[in-house]
């Protein structure tokens, strides 16, 4: 009972928060984000032990998908971009929210059928490798988008701004991050105590043995790393929306920020549970945040060193810390007489 | 497309500038197999993925670069950088890579990945983020009617690193340091057993890969040019050359460090300048590909 009145009290909060802090909207939508490219990280690293650092590539394709699909509805697409900012395009309100209507589950679902592609390849891959050739990818991405004049190339590409006025526009981006984040964590909650969840858990504990007892790892896999895309590239295409203009390389396909900060999100509230995620992406946020109000200049020396210090001293995160000194929270009974003897 | 297909055209009616793609792809691997041999001697021996490689590299280029600011010859720099770039190495090894050597592959490689944003950061904010280069002022010779240059400076610089690469062979092969690393690389508790101090062997074995690196990334900015993060594209240059060559096949990894910088010049001037890095990339995903599809026929994966 008490957790359903906590999942209330946050409700509440997720919904209070905009208008109590009207400063900090964009704030909080960046941190929803973070939210959702954690949780979507962890269903293949933390769930299923394939550790991904090329889950970036969704989010770009996601952003340039959600672009061509707003503008294609409207003007061909290439003579837009031709324009680079010559010839005049107006789009009215309708135009605008059938673009966003229509854009952000194609770009979803766009996602997933890439992660099905790509997958398909690297998946025979693993561990360290399956985080290389991942990477590979999503530099690989940026750098042909950044070639592609159809869509802007290393320009980048501008979408049209929210017909209405500025304040509403930061308010409805931030419901739709929020209402995405929160999908995506019930999603979770309630695939992971299917046997598909079970089903990933045993391909991250044993693959050999998980084949061997009938699961077929690879649809598995696939499945789960669909999943995870098609949430990293629908939030790509609010992000879209939210930034009106993106350029590839440091936008779009940024490998170095988000790409490897969702890792580090993961990392740093617990791999492999369910609010490990949500509780890293907030930490890190904030830490983000303060490093870049009070350490101008050296935030990113900060960050690595986060990073570092993350990933050697406390890769279990903030919940394996807490699953290690308090077990009896998680359901976890030890026999403290047995473990004296 | 048409682009495509005139540049494939000129290749074909003036078959010496094959020769011209072929000379400067040659001088520019040789730099990279420096950088590959670092990080297959790492991998083998302390089983570390070493994703700061790059940025090993750029730091070198600033050490001899900011010499030659203060007045050093530029071809000193190369010592300079290779002294230098040992001391950070060591640190480096000192302060993280020991705690990683124990730990799944995954940890050292999001580690290094850490220290290598940490330390192209450090450098932007030390050196600036403009690129940087050292004029020797060396004249460049001309053959073929002009249509192959070949730059002194480049040519110096790629005896330097034929130089290098020879010294650090002999040394791996005779010294009994190097025979140590060896050992340590083929099975590490056995080596400890026979008295081997592995901790050691360790961190002489990443000090001297930093150094190596150290020691291309001087010699780049004499014939090219550094910028603060330009390191990721060596980093993920080396690993194409390691991942395609293997761990511990010497000839591989200069064959495939060659090879890659000829391709990379060939796909520069057929795709045009702006495809260099996305080739490089690709070229890491299709040698992952072809190494899992000679795995799949044994129905093993890629570990």
């Amino acid at each position: 009972m008490s957790k359903t009145l906590f999942y209330i009290i946050l409700g509440i909060i997720t919904v209070i928060a905009p208008f109590a802090f009207p400063a900090f909207q964009t704030q909080l939508a960046t941190l929803w984000l973070m939210i959702i490219v954690a949780q979507s990280w962890d269903m293949t690293g933390g769930q299923m032990g394939y550790n991904s650092l090329g889950n970036i590539f969704f989010y770009g394709t996601g952003m340039y998908v959600a672009a061509v699909v707003t503008i294609g509805l409207v003007y061909p697409v290439g003579e837009y971009t031709g324009a680079a900012g010559g010839g005049i395009y107006t789009f009215t309100p309708d135009e605008y929210f059938l673009g966003m209507a229509l854009s952000i589950p194609a770009a979803g679902i766009f996602c997933a059928l890439c992660a099905f592609i790509i997958g398909y390849v690297t998946f025979g891959l693993r561990g360290p490798y399956f985080a290389i050739g991942t990477l590979g990818v999503a530099i690989a991405g940026g750098e042909m988008v950044s070639n592609w004049d159809w869509i802007g190339g290393g320009q980048g590409i501008s979408m049209p701004s929210y017909p209405y006025n500025f304040d509403q526009f930061k308010t409805v981006i931030y419901f739709l991050y929020a209402i995405l984040g929160i999908a995506l964590f019930f999603f979770c909650r309630w695939l992971y105590q299917t046997r598909f969840g079970a089903a990933i858990n045993a391909i991250r504990d044993d693959e050999g043995k998980a084949e061997a007892m009938g699961i077929h790892t690879m649809r598995y896999k696939l499945i789960a790393w669909a999943i995870s895309a098609f949430f990293v590239g629908a939030a790509g295409a609010i992000s879209a929306f939210q930034l009106i203009h993106f350029e590839p390389l440091e936008t779009a396909y940024q490998t170095i920020n988000l790409g490897i900060f969702m890792v580090v999100c993961v990392l740093l509230g617990g791999k492999g549970t369910l609010w490990g995620p949500v509780i890293g992406a907030v930490m890190f946020h904030v830490f983000k945040e303060l490093t870049w109000n009070y350490f101008l200049g050296w935030q990113w020396v900060a960050l690595g060193a986060l990073i570092v210090v993350v990933v050697v001293f406390f890769q279990d995160g903030l919940m394996g810390y807490l699953k290690y000194k308090r077990p009896e929270w998680f359901g976890i009974a030890v026999d403290t007489k047995e473990a004296k003897v | 497309m048409d682009q495509i297909l005139f540049n494939l055209g000129l290749l074909a009616e003036y078959p010496v500038v094959n020769l011209k793609i072929i000379i400067d792809g040659v001088m520019i691997g040789a730099l990279f197999a420096l950088a590959a041999y670092g990080l297959a001697l790492v991998w083998g021996v302390m089983n570390v993925k070493n994703l700061a490689q790059g940025d090993f590299v750029i730091a070198g280029g600033y050490v001899a670069w900011w010499g030659a600011q203060q007045g050093m010859h530029p071809l000193l720099g190369v010592p300079a950088a290779f002294i230098l770039m040992w001391g950070l190495g060591w640190v480096v090894y000192k302060l993280l890579i020991t705690r990683v050597i124990e730990r799944d592959l995954f940890t050292s490689l999001l580690a290094t990945f850490g220290l290598a944003i940490m330390m192209a950061q450090i450098m932007n904010l030390m050196f600036g983020s403009d690129t940087q280069s050292i004029n020797l002022g060396y004249e460049t010779l001309y053959f073929a009617d002009g249509l192959i240059d070949v730059p002194i400076a480049k040519l110096i610089g790629v005896c330097m690193a034929a130089g290098l690469a020879a010294g650090v062979i002999t040394f791996m092969k005779y010294s009994r340091m190097g025979q140590a690393i060896r050992a340590t690389a083929q099975d590490s508790r056995a080596a400890r057993v026979m008295g081997i101090d592995t901790e050691k062997v360790y961190a002489f074995t990443f000090s001297l890969n930093s150094a190596i690196c150290g020691a291309a990334g001087a010699i780049i900015v004499m014939v090219w040019v550094i910028q603060p993060f330009y390191g990721i594209t060596y980093s993920v240059r080396a690993f194409v050359i390691v991942t395609a060559a293997g761990l511990g096949n010497l000839p591989g990894v200069i064959t495939a460090g060659l090879g890659i910088g000829a391709a990379e010049q060939y796909g520069s001037h057929i795709f045009g300048i702006g495809y260099q890095q996305a080739i490089a990339v690709i070229l890491l995903l299709l040698v992952l590909v072809w190494r899992l599809s000679q795995q799949r026929k044994n129905r093993q994966v890629l570990k």
